[in-house]
């Protein structure tokens, strides 16, 4: 059976506001799916839902057609999980914690030796493996979680912003662990507010926003959704444009829009694609004006995303 | 909203009982019984337990000076009036200390301090969390009764030599009392902590009722109600010494300086033993549902 999370009819009210607003959402397969929205759109309240940390108002989440909701146990016995950045107990150590963690999911003594030794080295902590978690930093916990996240080798990894909390180097690396993760018979099912990450690691994306599902498709599609729209690209020069460089690009074809953001760096608004962006970046190599770099400003993701987000906020 | 592709934006059910594998899950028991072997680890690391073994070493080295220096005749005579003197007494408050030390953040810290994040995204059951940490505190409670045992025991040796053990079934049966004292304390502390989100309030009700608030209750029920306060745990502690002390009338009356009397009252064994037993099946129950609703938003 292929791994699969789904949530149906998933609602999460605190009160009069409603966080999440019936959420259906089947993953399945073999793959990574990023959890796209904003703050506050109910990334983090669907994942707590899927690990039962908190209850829905309505409907169910299921972990490998498990409810989460009837029978925890089960349901997450085949899941690992990073939910914010959980804090271990102060006074052990990394190896003990994650003992503990493959001891309570009935690992054996010599499983729990070799995957401790083998995750830990994976998040880089092996230095620290013995020594106390509360005198690390929020960093060096986060990578913890992480290791205890994959510990058991499970075919279900929920991750909730995997990388807060960590320094540039900490979260290229947090992307080349997940990326490292994905094997056949594995789901990932990752929430994240940094698009470029989501592009990196994830062949799907969920967006959410303001508790609904706004889309889930792949990110193949995800381009195709902008279809003829205009795309940002900017365009550097090694010096200065004056007035009478810039007035002749702003009628190339496809150009509909073209804004000065430095002496020698303009904004294009480009309609089309990749074959019309490459029209134009040859149109303005021609003119000989010292073009040093021609570069989509957004992500196609990024163009998606913040249409979706402000289509909503409409 | 678009529709996604590559799987359903489920409309279907899934079936809860699905055949998601349990594996080699330990049962809930040996679960809640590995939990508390790390969360004792843990205790035994921690400042707080340095601080109950500071407690402890203070009130024995007190007791031991007090009796050094005054060599009271109503202690030294006997093992049973030495122990029914100095333990249980001591040992109540030290149970009360052990609760707000370990027991009072045990539930809300999981909160507080988002160790619980750690620990719930396991396969486990709130219950096995739970149980794992009551077990945890009762245990590191126990190391520091015994240490105030071990204290008391070497005293008692020194003034009374062979004797100082010459009725080790009652200092046996008062040991236990202490222990069930000290079940349906920890089940108390654990409802409270249970309820709070914030270690500081658990502590602090905890610490507050049992220091001075059941005192006072008990103090207003007897002078105005002129009723028996049974119901009360820290009345009912009292027959944690009378295996040593022997057990004192039920109800009698005590006349003062000015010729006035006062009704005195004393739980039988009956009673002390029945409310302790209700305390702990009562909070625990209550502390385990309160638990099992709070959500870690």
């Amino acid at each position: 059976m292929a791994p699969s999370l789904e949530a149906v009819g998933l609602t999460k009210r605190f009160g009069t506001f409603t966080a999440l607003d019936h959420l259906n959402l089947k993953v399945e397969g073999s793959k990574c799916v990023g959890f796209l929205g904003p703050n506050g759109a109910g990334k983090t309240t669907t994942l707590k839902m899927f690990t039962d940390l908190i209850f829905p108002s309505e409907g169910e989440a299921f972990i490998n057609g498990v409810s989460v909701q009837v029978d925890r146990k089960r349901a997450l016995s085949s899941c690992g999980d990073l939910i914010e950045t959980p804090e271990i107990y102060s006074s052990l150590t990394p190896r003990e914690a994650l003992e503990m963690s493959g001891a309570l999911r009935g690992m054996s003594a010599d499983e729990i030796r070799d995957r401790t030794a083998q995750v830990i080295d994976e998040v880089k902590m092996t230095e620290w493996a013995d020594h106390k978690v509360g005198r690390f930093s929020k960093g060096m916990k986060q990578r913890i979680n992480i290791a205890a996240a994959l510990l058991s080798d499970p075919e279900v990894v929920i991750l909730d912003e995997p990388s807060t909390g960590l320094d540039p180097r900490g979260m290229a690396e947090v992307r080349s662990i997940v990326r490292g993760l994905k094997r056949d018979g594995r789901l990932i099912f990752m929430s994240s507010h940094i698009l470029s990450e989501v592009v990196d690691v994830c062949d799907e994306v969920a967006l959410l926003d303001r508790g609904k599902l706004l889309f889930y498709d792949s990110l193949e599609n995800v381009s195709h959704r902008l279809g003829a729209d205009t795309r940002t690209v900017e365009a550097e020069f090694s010096a200065a444009l004056d007035d009478s460089a810039v007035g002749p690009i702003a009628t190339l074809p496809g150009v509909k829009s073209c804004t000065r953001l430095a002496p020698n760096r303009l904004s294009l608004g480009v309609q089309g694609g990749p074959a019309e962006q490459s029209k134009l970046l040859e149109a303005i190599a021609a003119r000989h004006l010292g073009l040093v770099s021609f570069h989509e400003a957004r992500s196609a993701l990024e163009e998606v995303y913040l249409r979706e987000i402000s289509v909503g906020d409409a | 909203m678009s529709a996604p592709a590559g799987a359903t934006a489920g409309s279907t059910a899934a079936v809860s009982s699905a055949d998601g594998s349990l594996g080699q899950v330990p049962g809930t028991l040996q679960q809640a019984l590995l939990l508390s072997r790390y969360q004792f680890r843990d205790y035994l690391r921690s400042r707080r337990f340095i601080l109950m073994m500071g407690i402890v070493a203070v009130v024995g080295a007190i007791l031991t000076s007090i009796v050094a220096y005054y060599r009271p005749a109503a202690l030294i005579d006997n093992a049973n009036d030495f122990f029914g003197g100095l333990w249980a007494g001591g040992a109540t408050f030290l149970i009360l200390f052990a609760g707000i030390i370990f027991g009072g953040d045990a539930i809300a810290g999981e909160f507080q301090n988002k160790t619980g994040y750690f620990l719930m995204g396991l396969p486990v059951k709130r219950t096995t969390v739970y149980a794992g940490k009551y077990l945890a505190v009762l245990a590191a409670s126990i190391v520091a009764m015994v240490v105030y045992l071990v204290i008391l025991m070497g005293n008692a040796v020194f003034y009374l030599g062979g004797n100082a053990f010459s009725d080790l079934p009652a200092l046996l049966a008062s040991i236990g009392l202490a222990l069930l004292y000290l079940l349906a304390l920890m089940g108390f502390v654990f409802l409270f902590s249970s309820l709070f989100k914030t270690s500081l309030y658990a502590v602090l009700v905890v610490a507050v009722m049992f220091l001075f608030g059941f005192s006072i209750i008990q103090d207003v029920i007897v002078a105005l109600a002129h009723t028996e306060p049974w119901f009360m745990l820290t009345y009912a502690d009292g027959v944690i010494a009378y295996p040593l002390t022997g057990v004192p009338e039920h109800i009698g009356r005590v006349v003062g300086p000015g010729g006035g009397s006062s009704t005195v009252y004393n739980p039988t064994y009956l009673e002390g033993i029945v409310v302790m037993l209700g305390y702990f099946v009562g909070t625990t129950l209550g502390g385990l549902l309160l638990f099992e609703r709070e959500q870690f938003t």
